[in-house]
């Protein structure tokens, strides 16, 4: 794929991160605060919370889009942090092979246990 | 009145002739420096004076023909354009443009430089080959337009900014901000129809895409131009390609030739002073 695509993915990424990080941030740190708004409910952390966020079906996609997104803008940085020291075509293609399946394959293992998590939390009583 | 007494000033030169030495060293030249003497003014007087053989590149004297670029106390500058009073220092340290082979002592190597910005076509494209190949006239262009690009036309090529690009350090692959300023100031140019070529290379590895935002090349700039804002730029139109969000337009019409009647009342230009040879 071509470094304009590559990059414009790149930009997209961050601004997915921007948006869904900044929910992660609202709902579990800053619960206290958003109470002024009348949101108040159970402690985020609690295994109760923990187990409504699992098997609510928005929570599992933005999951999955973060975790998408956070690996794809992670491994694009580091992609660029590793050719700029300058290796040879064939060192360049395995970088480029390399870090694309190390990134896929932790995208099957996070979006599974993303979609394991509501199975795993009712045989656990919740 | 202004102090015009000479004073010492120790030019520290480093020197390097590949083929006879085996790596560059150092030299150093006390000469007396006048006010309002210029780093190649000093250049020349060390040449005269010790060191016979010591190169560089330099030709117009004003900052105008880019050749005079060096390292001159830390900082790629103009040698020309460099008064040895601004640097406030007895010690004036003259280096070849980093990121560059060197061809001897302070002439450096620009034909990487020179193979990129000629890869990225800078000359106006038009659509019509038979127009591209023998012009037929001018193009019209408001002065709003001519703004968009015109900080970008006063580059004149001199390799200070790639001297000081970190990414240019580290990767021989980008193009740099030369080459890539100038595909800028030309796919910016509305009187040009040649982005879809220049975009061809400007997708790939070369491109503006590994471009840190140091903003080194355009500190450094001898002529006030900001290569790094044309980088952000051209990344902009480039994304906004890919996305379907660029406006397409022709390239600039043909200017008419001019129509009407002549004014009777000009008053005819005075007769010439000199005659010719």
């Amino acid at each position: 794929m071509r470094d304009r695509t590559l990059w414009t993915w790149h930009i997209g990424a961050g601004v997915v991160i921007l948006v869904l990080l900044g929910l992660h941030m609202a709902i579990m740190h800053l619960d206290a605060t958003l109470g002024i708004f009348g949101t108040e409910g159970a402690e985020p952390v609690e295994w109760e919370s923990v187990v409504t966020r699992a098997q609510s079906l928005f929570f599992t996609v933005t999951y999955v889009l973060l975790l998408g997104a956070a690996l794809y803008h992670g491994f694009y940085g580091l992609r660029n942090i590793l050719l700029e020291l300058n290796p040879g075509a064939g060192l360049r293609r395995t970088i480029n092979v390399g870090l694309s399946l190390a990134g896929l394959a932790l995208f099957a293992f996070g979006t599974w246990a993303a979609l394991a998590a509501p199975g795993a939390a009712t045989m656990a009583g919740g | 009145m202004a102090d015009t007494s000479p004073r010492q000033v120790t030019f520290h030169v480093r020197r390097y002739e590949p083929g006879v030495d085996r790596e560059p060293h150092w030299e150093d030249h006390r000469i007396d420096v006048l006010p309002g003497m210029t780093v190649l003014d000093g250049l020349w007087k060390v040449k005269e004076l010790s060191a016979p053989s010591l190169a560089w590149r330099s030709s117009c004297r004003m900052g105008i023909c880019g050749s005079c670029g060096m390292l001159i106390n830390g900082r790629p500058r103009l040698a020309c354009n460099t008064q040895i009073a601004e640097l406030a220092s007895d010690v004036v340290a003259v280096g070849p443009l980093p990121n560059f082979g060197i061809i001897k002592d302070l002439v450096p190597d620009l034909r990487p430089m020179f193979e990129m910005h000629r890869d990225l076509m800078p000359y106006l494209i038009r659509d019509d080959a038979q127009e591209q190949d023998d012009p037929t006239g001018e193009y019209w262009q408001t002065p709003h337009e001519l703004e968009h690009y015109l900080q970008f036309s006063y580059c004149i090529k001199c390799g200070c900014c790639m001297a000081a690009c970190p990414t240019v350090a580290t990767d021989p692959q980008y193009a740099g901000p030369m080459p890539l300023g100038q595909a800028h100031r030309y796919n910016s140019d509305t009187r040009d129809a040649g982005f879809g070529q220049r975009r061809e290379v400007l997708s790939g590895g070369s491109g503006p895409w590994r471009c840190h935002f140091a903003g080194e090349c355009s500190q450094v700039c001898p002529k006030g131009v900001d290569p790094a804002k044309a980088i952000q730029l051209m990344k902009r139109e480039l994304v906004s390609d890919l996305l379907r969000l660029r406006r397409r337009r022709p390239p600039a019409a043909l200017a008419e030739e001019p129509h009407g009647t002549r004014r009777e009342d000009i008053v005819p230009a005075p007769p010439r002073t000199a005659t010719e040879a």
